[in-house]
């Protein structure tokens, strides 16, 4: 699909550089030359908005860190310090906040997109699991990154979640004791993923660039889902998507920047504006939003499972529930990868896409009454809809006639309409 | 056709919003019913804050009035360890002078290093130094507090919102509502009120259904009218009090609220244009692609 | 931005990924006469409003660096000159820099008086409060109607050591670092170092309250 390079060397300095590591070779192959289908919609830009937010998030983060002190006596009034005696701090911090959750926002759509139109399946099953690899990074980046402002929340997000791996039978509280480096939740924690914090971004860097070679050795899948056939389906990646994708990226830039200027502390949590207490829980702990489906998970799991006791469990199907995406290309038996073309499944999706946000609002309420019941009755379908439905679906569906091409489903849908007469004739010509 | 369509949809999505909130107001007035198990009892009113929405802007006079009931009743409880006297003549703030705040600094002292002979020197407080603490330590507010320990006010208007509940929470990025802090702060003050019969409050407690953590507090009423003087005018009661304070505490939490609003207004109005300058220019680059 | 580069990239791109430029069907993006003009100005409107926002949006990653608000409001001390005996110093720090302050003896004064201008390594004054180029006479730097006191920063202007007092061959400071000689004036008279002490801007607030910076 990469094919040959159409990179042709124009001035000396290019020929010099060309011969010796052809890095503007590699650019123009991958940002310029690239084919991609024409018929890609908007949902199809969320990649190139994740590549901005990831470099907002290392540029804000590493000015950020100029000001920041891990240390737990200072950590809290170095973030005040930050916000209210640093220039533009306030600005910086903010951007830096809110963009974990443009972040996940981005990332959300960006995973259903793949999900609605089969972009896990054959040939991008690596594809597909690096992008698994990213989102835990990402949550292992942003609950360790929550910590840093060692507000109430901050401190007891920490408590809570590293005592998942107390879960674990006799190796779990050594484990603990290790990843916190103390008794409790303490200054050498705050230190420790402080570091992290700072690593984990350049390691989901250097996994996006996998994530992008794997996307351009087997190039994008498209709404339709059928394989490009032709040249003609294709059109090169600049000017077609850099504007596509460069305008998308203007108005979510207008969505976050929304959140920062007008509703910067929204999507936090008050309490984290008390400096953290480790003797005092608050009221109601609650995670981030973007963790609030899988924290439903974790508290749905109220029962024992043979020799697995509930706390296990809830972990066990924390973890499990993103662990699953692993499996889905070999899970969903179908042979047709767009949902456009597959009745049953687009119905699926959708009752699907609703049990995750209602996990997510579960995970806000308290775990107590008809909630737990509830949880438990999402979870199973969380679990369902893989293990069950999609590899039934395969054999049960009968799909729709797919299109001969991706510019033949174009043609068509534009009816003749808006592009040129000699269009039409193309698809003969070939 | 389309119009038909679009009519109909937002009908519903408007039945659907009075529907829901029916039912939320149903299920909360059944909470309601026994004894109350979530706060607060009541949720805080709106006032009309002059720093709220797009353009809000603080109240330099009303920051000034507030400053004085914090410092006059507040403070003898509530530190507020994070503001600098310097920050009241910043830009966006209450507007007070320089020569102003340094004379509002130099009511107070601090102790600052040590002489030739090891003692602690105490110097009159400069612009730079922090507003003075109540108590020494977390030990003695507890102590001279009946063992509740006063909370620090740097954050507080920051730190306290009463839970809205869908659909308002949803409402509210679009309003844009983010004074739940102030609005909050408000109503507890002016909320203090005799307990319903058979409500039972424990001793050294005060019944105030405003409260976000219980149906009473171990702050007595903090205000009475023309407890503290105002000399522009405007009227001393609990009320007027209230939110002035709120206010205050509003801009100690968000010292750069007015320069994030104004800037945030510059920024999307240049992404808007810009966002519809690219819009057309990637229309002309598609507009002979089918796609 | 060139538009017209744009536009090559884009066609020939275009052609050659299809790998027929030769036989290109009526897909390939064509003009009429008058498009190229249009499409230019909208192209090259939205790329310089996009460079203008892009250089905006990096003004507070730069900013940011520079001193914040609480170490700007350090930016001026007040001590008490009052205490300091004649042939006395007294080192207060100032924006995390030594300043001396020096109460001087009447032969100092005259020893510092009666050097010729002219046969100072640096000329100039090196005063804050006074113009940038007066000379350096021991008027030009000691202390407006109280001659007897010196205020300096204590940093040598060679590669910013603290030089000590009251030593050297003129009486007045010596960096130990690199060798250099102060006159009992703060100026340099022997060694590396290529200015005289800087004087800070200053004022008195009152006879004895002295108010750096």
């Amino acid at each position: 699909m990469s094919g040959h390079s159409t990179y042709e060397p124009r001035t000396g300095v290019e020929k010099w550089i060309d011969t010796r590591m052809p890095i503007v070779r590699l650019l123009h192959d991958t940002g310029v030359s690239y084919p991609t289908p024409r018929n890609l919609n908007y949902f199809w830009t969320f990649g190139g908005i994740l590549t901005f937010m990831l470099v907002v998030q290392i540029l804000t983060g590493v000015v950020l860190a100029m000001h920041y002190a891990a240390d737990s006596k200072l950590a809290f009034e170095s973030v005040e310090a930050i916000m209210r005696d640093v220039n533009w701090g306030w600005l910086l911090r903010y951007l830096h906040a809110n963009g974990a959750s443009m972040f996940f926002i981005a990332v959300y759509i960006h995973i259903f997109r793949g999900l609605y139109y089969g972009s896990y399946k054959a040939p991008r099953e690596l594809l597909w699991i690096l992008g698994v690899i990213i989102l835990l990074l990402m949550m292992a980046t942003a609950f360790m990154g929550y910590v840093l402002p060692w507000g109430q929340m901050s401190f007891w997000g920490a408590t809570v979640i590293t005592n998942f791996f107390t879960a674990i039978p006799v190796i779990g509280q050594p484990i603990q004791t290790l990843l916190i480096g103390g008794f409790a939740v303490d200054d050498a924690t705050l230190n420790r993923f402080f570091s992290l914090h700072y690593l984990l971004p350049f390691m989901i860097f250097g996994v996006v660039i996998l994530h992008i070679w794997a996307l351009h050795v087997t190039g994008q899948n498209n709404p339709t889902g059928v394989d490009v056939k032709s040249t003609k389906d294709t059109v090169p990646f600049t000017p077609f998507a850099t504007m596509k994708d460069g305008l998308a990226l203007v108005w979510f830039l207008v969505f976050y920047l929304w959140f920062v200027f007008y509703q910067p502390n929204f999507l936090g949590h008050p309490d984290n504006y008390q400096v953290a207490n480790p003797l005092v829980t608050p009221a109601h702990i609650v995670p981030e939003w973007y963790f609030l489906p899988f924290y439903a998970i974790l508290r749905a799991i109220t029962f024992d499972i043979g020799p697995i006791n509930s706390k296990l469990g809830g972990v066990i199907a924390m973890f499990g529930s993103i662990a699953i995406l692993v499996f889905l290309p070999w899970l969903d038996t179908s042979k047709v990868r767009s949902a456009r073309y597959r009745p049953l499944y687009k119905i699926f999706f959708w009752v699907f896409a609703v049990v995750c946000v209602f996990l997510g609002w579960l995970g806000s309420r308290p775990a107590e009454g008809t909630y737990v019941a509830m949880a438990q009755a999402a979870t199973a379908y969380y679990f369902a809809h893989f293990l069950i439905v999609l590899p039934l679906l395969g054999f049960l569906e009968t799909p729709k006639p797919l299109p001969v091409s991706i510019l033949d489903d174009v043609l068509a849908k534009n009816g003749g309409h808006g592009h040129p007469a000699g269009a039409t004739a193309a698809p003969d010509k070939h | 056709m389309t119009h038909q369509m679009f009519r109909w949809a937002a009908a519903a999505v408007v039945g659907l919003g009075i529907g829901l909130g029916s039912f939320a107001a149903a299920a909360a007035e059944e909470e309601h019913a026994g004894a109350p198990t979530h706060f607060p009892i009541h949720k805080p009113a709106y006032v009309n804050w002059s720093f709220a929405g797009i353009f809000g802007t603080y109240d330099r006079a009303q920051l000034q009035r507030g400053y004085k009931v914090y410092k006059e009743v507040c403070a003898s409880c509530h530190s507020m360890n994070l503001v600098k006297f310097r920050n009241l003549a910043e830009e966006g703030g209450p507007g007070f002078t320089e020569e102003q705040a340094k004379a509002l600094a130099a009511e107070y002292t601090i102790i600052d290093g040590f002489d030739d002979s090891g003692e602690p020197v105490e110097r009159p407080r400069e612009p730079k130094d922090p507003f003075p603490a109540p108590f020494p330590n977390d030990n003695a507010a507890r102590a001279a507090n009946g063992g509740a320990l006063p909370p620090d006010f740097s954050l507080i208007a920051k730190a306290r919102a009463v839970e809205r509940g869908f659909p308002w929470f949803v409402l509210d990025v679009f309003w844009p509502y983010q004074e739940q802090g102030p609005d909050y702060i408000h109503a507890l003050l002016t909320g203090y009120q005799e307990p319903p019969e058979g409500t039972v409050v424990p001793e050294g407690q005060y019944y105030n259904p405003y409260f976000i953590a219980g149906q009473s507090l171990a702050m007595a009423p903090p205000l009475s009218d023309d407890v503290v003087e105002y000399t522009d005018g405007t009227p001393q009661t609990v009320d007027q009090y209230a939110k002035d304070v709120s206010a205050f505490l509003m801009w100690a939490a968000e010292p750069h609220l007015e320069a994030r609003k104004k800037l945030g207004f510059h920024a999307l109005i240049y992404l808007v244009v810009f966002g519809a300058l690219l819009g057309l220019a990637k229309r002309k680059v598609w507009s002979n692609e089918p796609h | 931005m060139g538009t017209a580069t744009i536009q090559s990239t884009g066609s020939t791109a275009g052609g050659a990924a299809r790998g027929d430029v030769g036989k290109e069907p009526a897909l390939a993006s064509t003009h009429t006469s008058d498009e190229p003009t249009r499409r230019d100005f909208l192209m090259l409107t939205t790329g310089a409003m996009g460079a203008v926002g892009a250089a905006a949006a990096l003004w507070p990653f730069i900013d940011q660096m520079n001193p914040d608000a609480s170490t700007r409001a350090l930016a001026s001390v007040e001590v008490d000159v009052g205490a300091i005996e004649p042939g006395q110093a007294i080192t207060v720090p100032w924006r995390g820099k030594p300043v001396f302050i020096r109460n001087r003896t009447p032969e100092e004064i005259e020893a510092a008086k009666q050097v010729p201008v002219a046969e100072l390594r640096d000329p100039v004054a090196r005063n804050d409060n006074g113009a940038a180029d007066a000379v350096a006479s021991d008027e030009n730097r000691a202390a407006p109607g109280k001659e007897n006191f010196l205020i300096l920063v204590g940093v040598c202007t060679h590669l910013g050591c603290i030089p000590l007092g009251q030593q050297g061959d003129f009486g007045g400071w010596f960096c130990p670092c690199h060798g250099s000689h102060y006159d009992t004036s703060g100026r340099i008279r022997k060694g590396p170092a290529p200015e005289n002490l800087l004087v800070p801007v200053y004022t008195f607030v009152s006879d004895t309250r002295l108010r750096i910076g």
